[in-house]
């Protein structure tokens, strides 16, 4: 692994969009960025922006470590990621409404049947039925990392249940309180319509008989799950209910809330629980988090779920390698946005090369997430590489393989000294009908530990605020506010 | 609404107000307990509706026992710190429907209180401890009464404050109805007096409205009869009644049980005399009244969160 692009630059030659920052770190002692952290940490504390770890001991509700040192992207870059993440989200549209329909990818051997149709995350209950709106990921959350200046690479896609926005939005706000004057000296692309975007996103997606004005609801599985207070959040700034299964009820394939006014109907689900757990008439019968009859009233065009059940299939990490075909098969385009090169265990060639290459690879579980069951082979030691092999070649179908890169850095306060840490970037796409919108920017994750490219906050990552920054110069003009008038009022 | 976000709001205030009022009872007792009578924290037990508990687990009455059943104990449900807990678990679950300054304002109560320990409450520290409770919750009722919309939300908060604020009434009254019997006089039934009406911050209001010296049927009337004195029942009441005629108004109109006890209740109230009530003995007219408020509150549940 060679030495990692540090996206500020060193020594004199800073990139132009981290100009000021650079100034600023260069005239602000460290006991006073030590402080604004301080102050940071105190800010989250008293908004109560926590995410729930429990089963581990210590304290469940824990905060997720916040670097003052916002990340910065030239509007130039910006528009070539959101280029390539827009042409990425419409293909793994495209590719789950031909999977649970006409599934011509498959046809033209262009993926191997196989891999699609004997997934765990494929799930038949959704074959031959049309979503209101043919969309299937509407939030999609798609995870990016940089190696260079022009070299950026898909990670993962997140089609399912992204979580992080409520970071995205809240880190910003901090920023905004701890540095106004750093911020006046910058001109960044907002972030806080996030909300209402989505919010028109999610109305979209309602069945055509719910009208102009459907009733929108989040389901989350509730207080104890780790993004418990994204879901409150992002339900607080649309306005909208938050509801728990036993919240809800289905009578005749309707759905209803239960209010005090009594019983609601409701159109449109953003649901933040997984498939899994959604109905327990339709998938696990022990769920308790899921609504009964759910299934059932979706599939008879009553509700709207969003996500669409069954994007897991999109975003499995055995299908990741073939998005790149997806894009041209569909689209017919060119895809903007590299993948990183993946080897699949379970493919003869490919797993001898993993086993031969152990040192230089990251192996993960094609399902996983949070960063756990992984080996990062430069990093590990000899015992763990040979039981990883063991692990790969009892069950080759469960791992991927990946070259290890050299993530890219930003200038980050560990301790008291400003030193760089690796860092990825998890942008927001929704998705309607015939639109794809994603709000400058994302959630930057960054790997405090020295050394660490493991961003996952369960595994000691913190985040960042991301600045896209507009071109034009000077600061945006700001209205001044009003003043009693002096003179008398003339009659 | 949702009915669960109802239930959690109702509940919110109930529990802010209840840490309040048992802090309020405690500081009587700390006032007394200079006097010797010696009841006092028994008395603050029972005012609380704690003393089975507290008997169970303890055994014998002092100061030291009371004070920490009543403010740190996670056995007790009704102790201060369990009392902020539960209002910041019933907030958290309905985040969306509180003003970040409502949440703010509980959460960092909550942060400052959970931790404490006996050398923060116990003996000379108690005093400062107990104004910092009462803060706290007053500004909380303050960010509440400031900030938060005024709709179902802000109803269900307001509902579950006065209820309880009514219990608590008449459980302070309760406990010392013998020092509110007419014809008993000295100084530590004067200093007695003085602590009532100072646990329900009635007592400068007591000298507004009579204008003259403390007798025992006047504290007697204006806890219960006056409306002017916002913890009196009648204004407790008054303020629940209120209340859910304005939920019932917000839904067209619809109405259950618990309107017409409330009704009933208030009714009771206004239009009471206090000869009345001191004839039938003032303990069994606040004994009814106490069951009555519970099945109110029972009433209530049923019609909104059960769906009855």
């Amino acid at each position: 692994m060679g030495s990692a692009f540090n996206e500020m630059g060193e020594g004199p030659e800073h990139s132009a969009a981290y100009a000021e920052v650079a100034r600023w770190l260069a005239a602000t002692p460290p006991e006073e960025l030590a402080a604004k952290r301080a102050e940071a940490e105190y800010l989250f504390r008293k908004v109560g922006i926590t995410f729930a770890v429990y089963g581990e001991g210590g304290d469940p509700e824990r905060l997720i470590p916040f670097d003052i040192i916002p990340r910065v992207l030239a509007r130039a870059e910006w528009d070539r990621l959101a280029q390539g993440l827009s042409q990425r989200v419409r293909a793994l549209n495209a590719f789950l409404a031909d999977v649970y329909g006409a599934k011509e990818i498959l046809r033209a051997g262009r993926i191997p049947e196989s891999l699609v149709l004997r997934n765990e995350q494929f799930r038949p209950e959704m074959e031959g039925f049309a979503p209101p709106g043919g969309v299937y990921t509407h939030i999609a959350g798609i995870d990016l990392v940089r190696t260079g200046p022009d070299d950026f690479y898909v990670l993962e896609d997140n089609c399912r249940t992204p979580s992080g926005v409520s970071y995205m939005l809240e880190n910003r706000e901090a920023m905004l309180r701890l540095f106004p004057r750093l911020f006046s000296r910058h001109r960044i692309a907002p972030v806080g319509r996030y909300p209402e975007e989505l919010l028109e996103t999610l109305k979209a997606a309602a069945p055509e008989r719910a009208g102009p004005d459907p009733t929108v609801a989040i389901l989350t599985p509730g207080h104890f799950n780790s993004a418990y207070y994204e879901h409150c959040f992002l339900a607080d700034e649309m306005g909208v209910e938050v509801v728990e299964g036993a919240d809800l009820c289905v009578e005749n394939d309707v759905v209803h809330m239960r209010t005090t006014a009594g019983p609601r109907r409701v159109d449109v689900i953003y649901r933040r629980i997984d498939d899994d757990y959604l109905d327990p008439r339709a998938f696990r019968p022990d769920s308790m988090l899921g609504v009964p009859g759910l299934m059932a009233a979706y599939k008879a065009g009553n509700v709207a779920l969003a996500n669409a059940p069954g994007c897991g299939i999109a975003d499995d990490k055995a299908i990741y390698p073939y998005v790149p075909e997806m894009i041209r098969f569909y689209l017919g385009e060119k895809p903007r946005l590299a993948n990183v090169p993946t080897f699949l265990c379970e493919r003869e060639d490919d797993r001898a090369h993993v086993l031969s290459r152990l040192d230089e690879l990251v192996v993960k579980l094609a399902q996983g997430s949070g960063g756990y069951g992984m080996l990062i082979g430069p990093h590990a030691t000899r015992e763990q590489r040979e039981e990883f092999a063991a692990r790969i070649r009892a069950n080759p179908s469960h791992y991927i393989a990946q070259p290890t890169l050299a993530l890219s850095t930003v200038p980050t306060l560990c301790g008291d000294a400003v030193a760089p840490r690796h860092v990825d970037l998890r942008p927001f796409v929704l998705s309607t009908r015939d639109q794809v919108r994603i709000v400058p920017g994302g959630l930057t994750r960054v790997a405090l530990r020295e050394g660490s490219l493991v961003v996952n906050s369960s595994q000691g990552g913190g985040t960042k605020d991301t600045w896209v920054l507009e071109e034009e110069g000077g600061p945006p003009a700001q209205s001044q506010s009003q003043t009693q008038s002096q003179g008398y009022i003339s009659c | 609404m949702l009915s669960r976000t109802a239930d959690s709001l109702f509940w919110l205030g109930r529990y802010t107000e209840r840490a309040a009022n048992v802090a309020r009872g405690l500081n009587v007792a700390w006032r007394l307990d200079g006097l010797g009578t010696g009841e006092e924290w028994h008395r603050i037990l029972v005012a609380s509706g704690c003393e089975p508990g507290f008997m169970e687990k303890h055994g014998e009455v002092t100061p030291e026992a009371v004070v920490d059943f009543l403010v740190r104990d996670p056995d007790n449900s009704s102790g201060i710190l369990s009392c902020f807990a539960a209002a910041r678990s019933n907030a958290r679950q309905v985040r969306t429907a509180l003003t970040v300054d409502m949440w703010s304002g509980l959460n960092e109560s909550w942060a400052q209180f959970r931790n404490s320990s006996p050398d923060d409450f116990q003996g000379e520290r108690l005093p400062e401890f107990l104004d910092r409770v009462r803060e706290r919750v007053l500004l909380f009722n303050g960010a509440a009464q400031d900030t938060m919309l005024r709709g179902e939300a802000f109803l269900f908060v307001q509902l579950g404050t006065a209820l309880e604020r009514a219990d608590n009434t008449a459980r302070i009254l309760d406990v010392k109805h013998d020092m509110l019997t007419p014809g008993s006089n000295g100084t530590v039934e004067f200093a007695q007096w003085q602590a009532i009406l100072q646990s329900v911050s009635a007592l400068r209001a007591y000298h507004w409205i009579f204008r003259e010296r403390l007798v025992p049927a006047r504290i007697a009337e204006l806890l219960i009869l006056r409306p002017e004195l916002p913890r009196s029942l009648v204004a407790c009441h008054s303020r629940v009644t209120e209340v859910l005629e304005m939920i019932a108004v917000g839904q067209g109109g619809r109405r259950g049980e618990c309107h017409r006890l409330s009704g009933e209740i208030t009714a009771s109230l206004r239009y009471c005399k206090l000869s009345d009530i001191l004839e039938g003995g003032l303990h069994e007219w606040l004994t009814r009244m106490i069951g009555r408020t519970a099945q109110l509150g029972g009433a209530i549940e049923d019609f909104y969160i059960r769906g009855g």
